[in-house]
């Protein structure tokens, strides 16, 4: 299950989104990864999450495989709301 | 005395003695260890400890400064659990057989190359989240203890090369009375929390920490960036004034932050902010916004390479909406050309760009952006409360176009059963003097006016303001422009509608009584403006205001005006 979102936070996927991501990776099934700027990295690892260096206008991809994928991709969703990070792109 | 400059990072003023925090070399050396398995052991001992500091800290961060600021230790966790960061080191260890910190410090060092290279200025300082993170798990694999700063207990100005968020966490409020580094930006976390924690701080200063000894008298101006060491006592008393100044200013805004925008003698206005994104909101609210003024929608059509979908929009507008809870929020639909340009509508070149195809000249040109801009903004407005203004209108016409459009997507979407607010006010800005010239008629047409005055001055006085030649004609002043702000609002009035202003000079300390007395019903400005600026307000009469300004409409001169205003800043207040 993919999910594109474009990121409209000046500040990019700074820590605090980052750690808000990380924590939806974790409390899933489901593999997560999240890709940008043609690298894809596990939404598991911060640092990975943090190195893609995500920043305005650009265009970030999840995937996730696993039975509770669904849900992943709204905990995803709500996280880029609460954060104000971005919107769903179509 | 000694006069070192930096970037002010948290406002305030602080006079104490230097603290210098001496950095304990931190030295790492490559050694063979015998047994990797156990160094490994060794290296998952040091990170167990660094969590339960970690969660300590998190945990008072949480209790003292609440969970945004908590959320950078969270943040911390996560590294020391992190997989790209464990693994590598790990795997050195067992195949190099070399010691745990050597192989700690060489992983980590890659990351903080790879977030210094970035090109986000944030994401850069995100270097210094590593740095921190390394040095406390380097301090449990080398033994070493690092300076404790809970345990200063007299008054000090702290002076490092840097402060990790650990270290500001410790911090004492009662005794560090303000902080200055060698490096360190506006968004340093350090820098963000000196904010949150109200300590004054300046950052960035370079080489502060080898021009003072501990124990020098310093002064540290957090509102300009500036620090003295060894002031004399001129300097000192100097600050003394400035600090009980700022101090009593502080509290002052702080009970102004709920008060109304009314004046001493009970003309309400409503105090809003200029935004250009969605990140603005927060500092709108926190600086006791009554609404925002003016929404730029520009930004979510810039820095990118195609045009926001209508969803994309709906969503940052919906959540303005929603974060501003039912205070209106006034979104400008699209301005874009002149100087702000879209390479991939691939605009022709024009000769004169501000006089050519911009803003909603552009958008009933290409109607297609306008009308997805229009279905977003609809859409959202049931999520708060929505005012919709049309920039850059010049003529009658072009108005009744564009409402009419507006209008056809309302149908449209009532049709598709997607709900709208039946309460949208719909506006102009007032930039074009063509526009000022006929305000009478427009005033019968739309709900209210937003007067655009970085523009209307730029056109009533032919001048481009960022020609450096010609730059002395940019006069906010001019009894020209105060007429025509006046024309503005005497037709508005008389049509029941209400006027605003959102360009700069509705923050302009001089420029507020006249536009008071003028009977301007909203100020737009930019967030740190408004508290200011309520407190201006809140002290002047309107009654001396319309007085002022009836004089001023008479005077011959930009300058005569700003004379006038400053002679009669005593009888303008109310005590």
């Amino acid at each position: 299950m993919n999910k594109t979102f474009i990121i409209t936070s000046k500040e990019g996927i700074h820590a605090r989104p980052a750690t808000a991501l990380v924590n939806v990776a974790q409390q899933f099934q489901s593999e997560v990864t999240v890709g940008s700027n043609g690298r894809n990295v596990s939404l598991k690892s911060i640092l990975g999450v943090l190195s893609l260096g995500v920043g305005p206008g650009e265009y970030v991809s999840f995937q996730a495989t696993g039975e509770d994928a669904p849900a992943v991709m709204s905990a995803i969703e709500a996280v880029f709301e609460q954060e104000g990070l971005g919107t769903v792109h179509e | 005395m000694n006069n070192i400059s930096g970037i002010a990072a948290a406002a305030g003023i602080a006079i104490a003695k230097a603290f210098v925090i001496k950095e304990l070399e931190l030295t790492v050396e490559l050694r063979a260890v015998p047994d990797p398995e156990a160094e490994v052991a060794r290296f998952h001992q040091a990170l167990a400890v660094s969590r339960d500091e970690l969660n300590v800290l998190k945990e008072r961060t949480l209790q003292e400064l609440g969970e945004e600021k908590a959320k950078i230790f969270e943040a911390h966790l996560h590294i020391m659990n992190d997989p790209e960061l464990i693994g590598p080191i790990e795997a050195q260890i067992r195949s190099g057989h070399c010691n745990a910190e050597f192989a700690m410090q060489e992983t980590s060092n890659m990351f903080i190359k790879m977030f210094e290279d970035m090109k986000s200025t944030y994401l850069q300082e995100r270097a210094a989240d590593m740095r921190d993170v390394t040095k406390r798990v380097l301090n449990h694999l080398l033994y070493a203890k690092s300076t404790d700063l809970s345990s200063i207990h007299k008054d000090v100005i702290l002076v490092a090369e840097d402060l990790t968020p650990s270290d500001t966490a410790q911090l004492n409020k009662d005794y560090v009375k303000g902080f200055t580094t060698n490096i360190g930006g506006r968004t340093s976390h350090s820098a963000i929390m000196a904010r949150s924690m109200e300590i004054p701080a300046v950052v960035g200063t370079k080489h502060i920490v080898d021009q003072v000894q501990d124990g020098d008298l310093l002064i540290l101006d957090g509102l300009t960036g500036s620090v003295y060491v060894n002031p004399d006592q001129e300097t000192v008393a100097l600050y003394r004034d400035k600090q009980a100044a700022y101090e009593a200013q502080k509290l002052e805004w702080q009970r102004l932050l709920h008060e109304p925008s009314v004046t001493a003698d009970g003309h309400v206005v409503e105090l809003a902010a200029n935004i250009g994104s969605l990140s603005d909101v927060e500092a709108v609210l926190s600086n006791g916004g009554e609404a925002v003024g003016l929404f730029r929608t520009e930004f979510l059509y810039m820095g990118r390479d195609n045009m926001p979908s209508e969803n994309e929009q709906y969503h940052v507008y919906k959540t303005i909406l929603e974060k501003m809870e039912e205070k209106p929020v006034v979104v400008r639909t699209l301005d874009i050309g002149g100087d702000k340009e879209l390479p991939y509508l691939q605009l022709p070149k024009e000769m004169n760009p501000f006089l050519g195809l911009r803003a909603i000249r552009l958008c009933l040109d290409r109607q297609d952006i306008f009308r997805t801009q229009l279905r977003a903004l609809l859409r959202a407005s049931v999520s708060g409360k929505l005012r919709i203004m049309f920039p850059m209108i010049a003529t009658l016409d072009e108005f009744r176009q564009a409402k009419d459009i507006l209008l056809e997507e309302k149908d449209a979407l009532v049709r598709e059963g997607i709900p709208v607010a039946e309460d949208i006010e719909l506006g102009i800005m007032v930039e074009i003097p063509s526009t000022a010239v006929l305000a009478n008629l427009f005033a019968k047409e739309v709900d209210f006016f937003s007067i655009g005055t970085n523009d209307l001055i730029q056109y009533t006085l032919a001048v481009d303001r960022m020609n450096e030649g010609v730059s002395y004609l940019y006069q906010p002043y001019n009894p020209s422009i105060l007429r025509l702000i006046k024309m503005v609002i005497d037709a508005a009035h008389a049509e029941g509608k209400w006027v605003g202003m959102c360009g700069e000079m509705a923050g302009d300390a001089i420029a507020i009584p006249l536009l008071l007395g003028l009977g301007l019903n909203e100020f737009s400005m930019s967030a740190s403006s408004i508290l200011p600026a309520k407190s201006q307000l809140t002290k002047l009469s309107f009654q001396s205001a319309q007085q002022l300004a009836e004089e001023a409409l008479n005077c011959a001169t930009a300058q005569e005006v700003a004379a006038l205003v400053q002679a009669n800043n005593e009888k303008l207040t109310v005590s």
